[in-house]
């Protein structure tokens, strides 16, 4: 853990950050975020992020968790919203809303040996396009949007998950890190056949 | 009075002379094909999502006139309104000229729905608004028989909204019978005995329905099929206390209990092994996203009441299941909904808390905040595995020559299960008391011959 974090305030052992402002903040940095006068074209930028992007998917399609997780920031989320536009999640459910314990807590389950929705392990292979990178309201963040195409074989067949990610990053310690990662499934609002993987 | 037609004229063959199902319900086991064969599966349709009162939805989707949600009875595409006079309907999603469905939004407001193939259009009470070009038609489109057809019993209990198509059904109240106890203190925890639907996670599995219904007063998988969640959950606790974890070492010397309250419907208390004191839900949820920022920032602001607040976002240990599609556990209704006779719906409908009498204040949203958190942890890290157990079994009831699926536990020890006077069946948690009583309750439908209807305004 980061030295700066105060051990009391571990968000690995215990959730301090999950507040109502912190909520009010989420919502209004995911809402009308993708404008183009907004948007950073420099091929440069953009290349960056692509290549944070592409990373992610490898270290999840190996299942290598520990690596995926130090690209995030300390206090981040992963938020797999139960509507197609996001919705407040003070008020309704998502189909998940993790803060960095419960994303533990989910590595941890899936590494018991019984998480039988995961016995065997999925096979995935994510493809990661459209990348656009936009500014956001501080200099220290950027906001960056990405379709994805997951393709997941368990013993019955091969199906495929799709939708856009919003991943919002922070400057931090000489790099990017993840804070938020929200991902939008195209049938987010549908009844879905055992979603148990990292979507 | 509207008028009611008898559906349908022509019918396949009845139920009761498919099998005989005394040798597919035996006292301590079922035939596979209960879950396996198509020919059940539409019966069912008739004499169990036709017969009996189904859960259809509830009042907090539909709180204005003219709301609707799209649900199904069975398979048959349903609108639930709250037409514009007030009055709640289950309008069958069906056009009466070419059978299109009407709507096709999940949910919304209207006052009339135009079938978009030929714009034909219908009030929200069903009647028939208008045809184009009439003059091309030589009927009389007063004729009630082109009204939609609907529901012709829609009762609520409490907020939850449940149809029949079954005349002979006993009134609501009385098909509910003892499960509306456990109904009414589920929700009478909650501030002004109020909640509201927010949204759900919405999961399937492909496997026949019973084995949901089968599992959901199941004490006996819970440390098996959900020994990840349990290990899971007390990772970081000081004492393995957390959630389920009353369910290790002897479950049947504890205090909770299943109990059967006939129809189909039962009941597992787990209430019994908690600390009942204000707070002591909440001593025992597992971490959730903002748990140590809101328990301190209620204690702050609301001193010795913030216990009380807390346990609103603590799961209530109990699991209410009301035959066939609805059950009550923690702060979900969750609905089971046949796609198929191998495939289902099983959808976790979360419930958020209303201020009704203003003391709740400007913590509303942070409590149903912390609420939605606790909610969102069992169908992640729970449900899942039981609906992966379930295809399994799926596939294992392929094996055509061995044909018995057994529930047993708890038959025949003398003094283990006790009736009452009014008929309810009481037994340790993991039995499967419930299982076979509810069964046989579903043999009883099964041989029957029900009448069904719907019903048209005149």
């Amino acid at each position: 853990m980061s030295l700066h974090v105060q051990s009391t305030r571990d968000p690995s052992l215990t959730s301090y950050y999950v507040t109502d402002a912190f909520y009010r903040e989420l919502i209004a940095s995911f809402t009308d975020w993708q404008r183009d006068d907004r948007e950073i074209t420099e091929p440069a930028e953009r290349e960056r992020f692509r290549a944070l992007l592409e990373r992610e998917a490898r270290l999840l399609d190996q299942l290598n968790f520990d690596d995926w997780l130090a690209m995030y920031a300390p206090e981040c989320i992963y938020w797999v919203p139960g509507t197609p536009n996001g919705g407040d999640p003070r008020r309704e459910i998502a189909m998940s809303f993790d803060d960095r314990r419960r994303i533990e807590d989910r590595i941890y389950r899936l590494r018991t040996g019984y998480a039988w929705s995961q016995a065997p392990k999925s096979r995935t292979v994510r493809m990661i396009s459209n990348v656009e990178v936009f500014a956001a309201t501080s200099a220290d963040r950027r906001m960056v949007r990405s379709n994805f195409l997951i393709s997941e074989f368990r013993p019955d067949g091969v199906r495929f998950l799709s939708g856009w990610c919003g991943h919002r990053f922070v400057a931090r310690n000489g790099r990017w890190e993840i804070e938020v990662r929200q991902v939008n499934l195209i049938d987010c609002d549908q009844n879905l056949r055992n979603p148990s993987i990292v979507i | 009075m509207l008028e009611k037609i008898n559906a349908p004229s022509i019918r396949p063959v009845a139920s009761a002379d498919l099998y005989d199902w005394d040798e597919l319900v035996q006292e301590d086991r079922v035939h596979r094909l209960i879950y396996t064969d198509t020919a059940i599966f539409a019966a069912e349709l008739t004499n169990i999502w036709g017969a009996v009162w189904v859960y259809l939805g509830h009042d907090s989707q539909i709180p204005n006139n003219n709301d609707f949600v799209t649900t199904k009875l069975g398979l048959r595409p349903i609108i639930l309104i709250r037409d514009s006079a007030g009055k709640i309907r289950a309008l069958f999603n069906r056009c009466t000229h070419r059978g299109t469905t009407l709507c096709r939004k999940e949910r919304g407001n209207a006052h009339m729905f135009t079938c978009p193939y030929h714009g034909w259009s219908y009030l929200s009470t069903g009647k028939l608004r208008a045809v184009p070009w009439p003059d091309g038609y030589a009927c009389d489109f007063k004729d009630a028989k082109f009204n939609v057809a609907q529901v012709p019993r829609v009762d609520s209990y409490r907020g939850f909204i449940f149809g029949t198509l079954n005349p002979d059904a006993p009134p609501l109240i009385d098909y509910l019978g003892g499960i509306t106890g456990p109904i009414d203190e589920w929700l009478d925890r909650n501030p002004g005995g109020k909640v509201v639907v927010c949204e759900a996670n919405r999961l399937k599995y492909k496997g026949n329905w019973k084995l949901a219904y089968d599992n959901s007063g199941d004490g006996y998988h819970v440390v098996f099929s959900h020994r990840s969640l349990l290990e899971m959950e007390n990772r970081l606790a000081d004492e393995a206390n957390k959630g389920m974890s009353y369910y290790k070492g002897s479950p049947d010397s504890k205090a909770m209990y299943m109990r059967y309250t006939g129809n189909g419907h039962h009941f597992k208390d787990k209430r019994p092994n908690i600390e009942k004191r204000s707070g002591g839900l909440w001593a025992v949820e597992g971490p959730a996203p903002g748990s140590e920022h809101y328990e301190a920032e209620f204690r702050r602001r609301f001193g010795a009441k913030a216990d009380d607040i807390l346990d609103l976002a603590g799961s209530e240990p109990v699991n209410i299941n009301v035959f066939p599609n609805l059950s009550l556990l923690g702060n979900h209704i969750q609905v089971f909904d046949p796609v198929s006779v191998d495939e289902t719906n099983v959808t976790w409908f979360g419930t958020s808390v209303v201020d009704v009498d203003g003391t709740l204040g400007d913590a509303l949203d942070e409590i149903n905040a912390l609420r939605m958190r606790t909610q969102e942890q069992f169908p992640n890290f729970g449900e899942v595995d039981d609906l992966a157990n379930f295809e399994e079994i799926q596939r294992g009831l392929a094996c055509l020559e061995d044909e018995w699926v057994y529930m047993h536990r708890g038959l025949g020890i003398p003094g283990r299960i006790k009736t009452d006077a009014k008929g309810e069946v009481t037994a340790p948690a993991t039995d499967e008391a419930f299982m076979r009583e509810y069964i046989h309750e579903w043999k009883r439908l099964m041989k029957a011959s029900p009448n069904l209807v719907v019903q048209r305004e005149p």
